[in-house]
């Protein structure tokens, strides 16, 4: 039998392009049918029953009708708009940096319900949490997990052996924590100190965020986590951060 | 390249055909009706077109002081003694102004940013014309940040508003409302929140 040619479904728009006179073709994250590209006819005339209900970080439930090339929305309606994270220029630039990640990091027709549960709880967190950087990192983290990138913290990737609570190193090749006398020359490795690795062990076994919103880090291990995290998401990914850039530039 | 449409035509047919296609809007069956329309067209309106084209790409520039695009620079609206130069609206398009001033509410000046931030295209704020904005504020008591009410302009507004903010000016945006003519029923949570939040005494 022939999948049904409309289909129901949640989901968040991770990206948007504008197309022909007032079209948009939009890129969406869904629990069970993955990444999906679709156009929404019309939407940025004033009087399109499609306009502000599909805006970029937004939770929807839509209806979509496939076509040969790009599949349609017939209809849609927001469920949550995240108006705390519209509201101030830091969160927002963090809504679209994880809006970016997932793109980079979910597929067409490969269902990842826990990236897509992942990004709803994170969109929900931003809105009112008050330590923006472990919610960045915990987000980081936990995408390379369920993307199946989840980096070796407690052994040497090289050597199995188990890492004794000193400065380490990190090789993006490898996914996980080199130990002196593994490393190689040819490998690119990144810096990981002793605090930085326990800060990344912690978030990786803290399921609730609570715990992690009150952890206090300091700046340089903050910096180390976040330069070490990036450097591997945009290895695995192969593609550059393009958010990053205004996210520096707003966030202090 | 070398348009399928254009197939079976000679080359000049063919390079219009092309050339049309390449318009926002225009696909390839529609750029193939304008060409024919064109070879069917009397030569001296023809000569028109092709004229306003030219004279288009010649005489138009951006003004060196709001950037709006105009044949004498500053433009006619930065000249214009009539009108308050205590009052900047920033927008994101010359085109914009044009609705802008159809409305005949405004009577200030303008400042075009020519796009919006949108870190996932990789524009950043040193690509919008921000900084020749900031050189504008002396003497000026509002600037109204008119950018486009999606995540994109307000973005871009939030930015701006952060780097005018010590300078103690008024700054505002335009209210977020109902649509005239439209069903209350059809309105999205937000402009509806949105509009509740801002109403007004009646």
């Amino acid at each position: 039998m022939p999948p049904p040619r409309i289909y129901k479904t949640e989901v968040i728009v991770i990206r948007q392009v504008s197309f022909g006179e007032a079209d948009r073709i939009l890129t969406l994250c869904s629990p069970e049918l993955g990444k999906i590209r679709a156009v929404a006819k019309g939407i940025r005339r004033h009087k399109n029953k499609l306009r502000g209900q599909l805006e970029l970080v937004s939770r929807a439930s839509v209806s979509i009708s496939r076509g040969r090339n790009l599949d349609t929305i017939s209809e849609a309606k927001t469920i949550d708009s995240y108006k705390p994270v519209r509201e101030e220029l830091e969160r927002l630039t963090i809504g679209l940096y994880l809006a970016e990640l997932t793109d980079n990091f979910t597929v067409e027709q490969a269902s990842n319900e826990s990236i897509y549960l992942l990004l709803v709880e994170t969109l929900e967190l931003l809105g009112n949490s008050i330590n923006l950087h472990n919610l960045m990192r915990r987000f980081e983290l936990n995408l390379l997990k369920h993307s199946g990138f989840d980096p070796e913290l407690y052994h040497c990737i090289e050597c199995q052996n188990e890492l004794e609570q000193r400065d380490h190193l990190f090789s993006c090749s490898s996914g996980g924590v080199v130990c002196t006398n593994c490393r190689s020359s040819t490998d690119v490795l990144l810096p990981l100190s002793v605090n930085s690795m326990k800060f990344l062990r912690f978030i990786e076994r803290e399921p609730m965020f609570e715990n992690l919103e009150n952890l206090k880090v300091s700046t340089k291990s903050q910096t180390e986590v976040q330069h070490l995290l990036r450097t591997y998401l945009r290895y695995v990914s192969e593609r550059r951060l393009k958010t990053t850039e205004l996210l520096d530039l707003t966030l202090t | 390249m070398m348009n399928d449409s254009g197939q079976g035509t000679d080359g000049p047919v063919s390079k219009l055909i092309d050339q049309f296609h390449k318009l926002p809007g225009i696909g390839p069956k529609t750029a193939q009706r304008l060409t024919y329309y064109l070879i069917r067209m009397p030569e001296e309106e023809a000569k028109d077109l092709a004229e306003a084209i030219i004279s288009v790409k010649d005489k138009i520039s951006l003004c060196s002081r709001c950037f709006n695009i105009t044949e004498s620079d500053p433009c006619k609206i930065c000249t214009d003694p009539k009108r308050d130069n205590s009052c900047i609206c920033v927008v994101e398009e010359a085109m914009d102004i044009v609705s802008l001033e159809r409305t005949g509410s405004y009577n200030g000046l303008y400042h075009v940013l020519h796009g919006a931030i949108s870190p996932m295209n990789g524009i950043g704020p040193d690509e919008l014309k921000i900084q020749a904005l900031l050189v504008r504020i002396e003497n000026v008591t509002e600037i109204i940040l008119a950018t486009n009410p999606n995540i994109e302009g307000e973005a871009t507004a939030m930015y701006i508003h952060r780097l005018l903010n010590p300078f103690g000016i008024s700054i505002t945006r335009p209210a977020r409302g109902l649509p005239v003519g439209g069903d209350l029923e059809y309105a999205d949570d937000l402009t509806l929140g949105r509009a509740l939040e801002g109403r007004e005494s009646f």
